[in-house]
């Protein structure tokens, strides 16, 4: 008994023990896009970890007990807000005992706030799918959304430390003037397709499809989590045949094999795309780069005759 | 840059309310001017008339507009239904070109099913619904959604249906409260689970069982009731309530997680049919170390049959008298701290790649047992989970995992010179140890393929052949999986079952499960 009670008292003492001072905001994003925006503004008075990987799927994301010990230690934790992490994330934080991270903590940064979500539910019924309640939580698809979390993530990073407030505001202004520049770019690289239809595998693109004036509405899974079956994949490639649909995106996490069966059968293009900064070779340098490669590949495949 | 593309058509009816504004105010100026001079009322007269005109132009424009676009409408519609607007009967031709797309369709999926190695699925597959309709103000508004409910609920429940060659399975062979317990169907496991912040400090969970006996009766158990801190210092957290206890892996884990249809032996030989939970108190740490290593200390009050190895009256014999290991039970009051069952455990994990996991831990559980004034019980426990899961995981697919429990045991029985069955049981040191080993294969989304090893064994103790929680024992079972959706999954299992007082025994269950509602987020 008495050696318990002084193990205790050693692990309590270690409790208290202070932290070597810790110049750096350590920052946890749940996935790479947050992650590398949270980078571009934090640049070096921040030090950013992500949970997710830019190839898995981030509704499925395993709760590692690694999470748990990078979460305990983060000053703040940079998530969606949209429920696309719900299945993972909550119990993280239950675990990490870090009150800095609370839920309306200065330290917990919700990235949709002041976004609009698309498609929110008016009823809630699974037998529509795994639906998001609070709407589609893909929204950084669209670089307007981009560049308000940017700037939400520039001042949650000053309020939590002010004494770097203009580094950040620094940063923050870079990364918008690049944005606004190849905003420009990408509209006017799109804009030739206006109104031209794209498959794609999951119902993540409504905010990518919406900026560059696409249509994004047919999708190879029939119903949102329900995979693909013949009986569905057979009704796609009809309406892709009827409406001259050639182009179909697939993210690194879908199964490939489903989108080139479709393809052979409609002479349709495959696109390799993703949401994450480091999904798909050539996007490892960040949020646009990423979308650079995004514009440019969904471009060059719809300028392509079918 | 903000998104205004809704914008649209709002802009219309923008232009449209700020003329009436207008109007409206020019109205009332003209009745407010009546006294003025009359050249200046002959002015804005004229003026009242063309403001009269423009606005009569202006409404008849929209009118236009409006019948313009409601034609338009009523044509894409009539497109997008193949049916012309105005509706006149099918024509054979049509008909013809219908029946000729539906086959072709039908061909298309029959190559399909066969270019991607899957069976054509039943009609839940091909929902004739049009994909992501658009809101309309005739849909009802939402009521209830995530975030707008102090808590979240759900309701799942568990069934089974087998057969086995074992006449009453539930007499030897599957002793877990939420197995299958006979040939037949069986519902063993329908909950209710709350959860949600109770303030800033605590959060709340609720879990509340309810089971068909072999008659139909409906039992009634409330199996978790806790509250756990959010706010406490230097990386502890206390959890306060009934609980199940923190011991190895799948003690603490509800039924619906399980990869097998029933718990394994090792279990509920050391944990009873229920598993290790009682009204409880934990405190936890997590150290800090650049690894997880978390240390749990939990102290049971272990009295009654969900504390099956401590201060557990067993069961009544022919003659009312409650036995446990065949020793007559005496109902044990707390004396002491001593009296309390201790479990604590601690728990590390390892990031051995980047797609592969590690979790290792070791656990203890000791109290007092009611065979006797001062007899006690040891259980140790060791445990480890491994998972691989591919980088370009399709929602959470492909996977392999594989979990392994050891536990090991010392149950003080105290001597009962009374006892009739087999005849007056001596004190004896009763050892008890065992393990299961279980690999999944998460082999493409929502599919796994499941294989479990079991063996169980002790020493022997004079009441052996009449103890079905004693004895050696062996079981393989090999499961495979389908999960329709996140919310419901149907699974078949056999058992081939060997124990040293039954033989060989075979069983079959399919169970089914589905999943209503929203539920807390799973551990690791």
């Amino acid at each position: 008994m008495k050696l318990r009670i002084n193990k205790l008292g050693m692990m309590l003492l270690l409790a208290f023990a202070p932290w070597a001072a810790q110049a750096k905001l350590n920052v946890v994003a749940t996935t790479p896009d947050f992650g590398s925006i949270a980078r571009e503004i934090g640049g070096d008075k921040t030090d950013v970890n992500m949970l997710a990987r830019p190839t898995e799927d981030p509704h499925f994301v395993d709760a590692k007990p690694s999470f748990i010990v990078k979460l305990n230690r983060a000053d703040a934790v940079v998530e969606g807000g949209a429920e696309l992490e719900i299945g993972w994330l909550p119990r993280l934080l239950d675990d990490a005992r870090n009150t800095k991270l609370e839920s309306g903590a200065p330290g917990h940064i919700a990235c949709n706030q002041g976004i609009q979500l698309m498609d929110v539910p008016t009823t809630l019924d699974r037998s529509k799918g795994d639906i998001h309640a609070s709407g589609n939580p893909h929204f950084m698809t669209d670089p307007a959304n981009a560049r308000i979390v940017a700037q939400h993530l520039a001042e949650a990073f000053i309020a939590l430390d002010p004494k770097s407030a203009d580094t950040y505001q620094a940063n923050l202004k870079k990364f918008t003037g690049e944005l606004d520049a190849k905003m420009e770019e990408w509209q006017k690289l799109l804009a030739p397709y206006k109104g031209q239809q794209i498959v794609a595998y999951h119902d993540a693109w409504p905010y990518f499809a919406r900026r560059f004036g696409l249509t994004i509405d047919l999708f190879l899974e029939p119903k949102p989590g329900i995979p693909p079956t013949p009986a569905h994949l057979a009704e796609v490639i009809m309406k892709m045949k009827a409406d001259k649909i050639h182009v179909i995106i697939v993210d690194p996490y879908q199964n490939r094999k489903t989108a080139e069966t479709v393809a052979r059968n409609t002479g349709a293009t495959v696109v390799d795309v993703t949401q994450f900064p480091g999904g798909v070779k050539g996007t490892e340098g960040g949020y646009i780069q990423m979308m650079d490669y995004l514009v440019n590949a969904v471009a060059k495949a719809l300028a392509q005759k079918p | 840059m903000a998104p205004t593309d809704a914008g649209f058509p709002e802009k219309n009816v923008m232009k449209f309310s700020k003329l009436m504004g207008w109007s409206s105010a020019f109205c009332l100026g003209a009745t407010l001017l009546q006294a003025q001079e009359t050249n200046e009322v002959e002015q804005l007269k004229q003026q009242l008339k063309e403001a009269t005109a423009n606005f009569d132009r202006v409404i008849k424009e929209q009118r236009q507009i409006i019948d313009s676009l409601n034609h338009r409408l009523d044509v894409v519609q009539a497109a997008m239904t193949n049916l012309p607007a105005s509706a006149p009967p099918v024509t054979a031709e049509q008909e013809q070109k219908n029946r000729a797309a539906a086959e072709e369709k039908a061909k298309l999926e029959q190559q399909l099913a066969a270019e991607l190695g899957t069976n054509v699925a039943p009609s839940m597959a091909t929902p004739a619904v049009p994909l992501a309709p658009a809101w309309t103000p005739a849909q009802p508004m939402t009521v209830a959604r995530a975030g707008s409910s102090y808590m979240n609920i759900s309701f799942d429940t568990l069934m089974v249906v087998g057969s086995s060659t074992a006449h009453d399975p539930s007499a030897q062979l599957e002793l877990g409260d939420h197995d299958p317990i006979k040939r037949g169907f069986s519902l063993r496991n329908a909950e209710i689970a709350v959860d949600g912040a109770v303030d800033p400090y605590f959060k709340g969970f609720g879990n509340i069982v309810l089971k068909l006996d072999q008659n139909n009766q409906t039992s009634i158990e409330l199996e978790e009731a806790y509250m756990v801190t959010t706010a406490l210092p230097g990386n502890l957290q206390v959890k306060a309530g009934q609980f199940f206890a923190n011991f190895g892996r799948q003690n603490s884990q509800h039924p619906h997680t399980w990869a097998f249809v029933d718990d394994p032996i090792i279990l509920t030989r050391e944990f009873g049919p229920d598993g290790l939970r009682s009204v409880a108190a934990q405190v936890s740490y997590l150290l800090p170390l650049p690894f997880y290593t978390e240390a749990f200390l939990g102290i049971l009050d272990g009295q009654g049959g969900t504390s099956f190895s401590f201060r557990n009256p067993g069961d009544p014999d022919s003659q009312g008298v409650n036995r446990f290991h065949g020793r007559m039970t005496i109902d044990r009051v707390l004396e002491g701290p001593q009296d309390l069952v201790y479990v604590p455990r601690l728990a590390s994990s390892f990031e051995l790649t980047d797609q592969q996991t590690l979790v290792v831990g070791a656990s203890g559980a000791f109290g007092p047992n009611d065979t006797g004034p001062h007899s006690r019980t040891e259980i140790y426990g060791v445990d480890m989970y491994w998972k691989w899961k591919s980088a370009h995981a399709n929602e959470g697919f492909p996977f392999v995992s594989w979990q392994t429990e050891g536990l090991f045991s010392r149950f003080g029985a105290a001597a009962d010179p009374t006892a009739t069955v087999p005849g007056p049981l001596p004190a004896e040191n009763l050892h008890d140890w065992g393990m299961y080993s279980q690999v999944l294969w998460g082999f493409k989304p929502h599919w796994v393929a499941g294989l479990r090893g079991e063996y169980a064994d002790g020493d022997t103790g004079a009441f052996d052949a009449n103890d079905v929680f004693r004895g050696q024992r062996t079981r393989i079972s090999p499961g495979l999986t389908w999960f329709p959706s996140e919310f419901s999954k149907i699974r078949l299992q056999y058992n081939y079952d060997h124990g040293e007082f039954f033989g060989d025994q075979h069983s079959v269950w399919m169970q089914f499960e589905f999943l209503l509602g929203a539920h807390g987020a799973h551990k690791f």
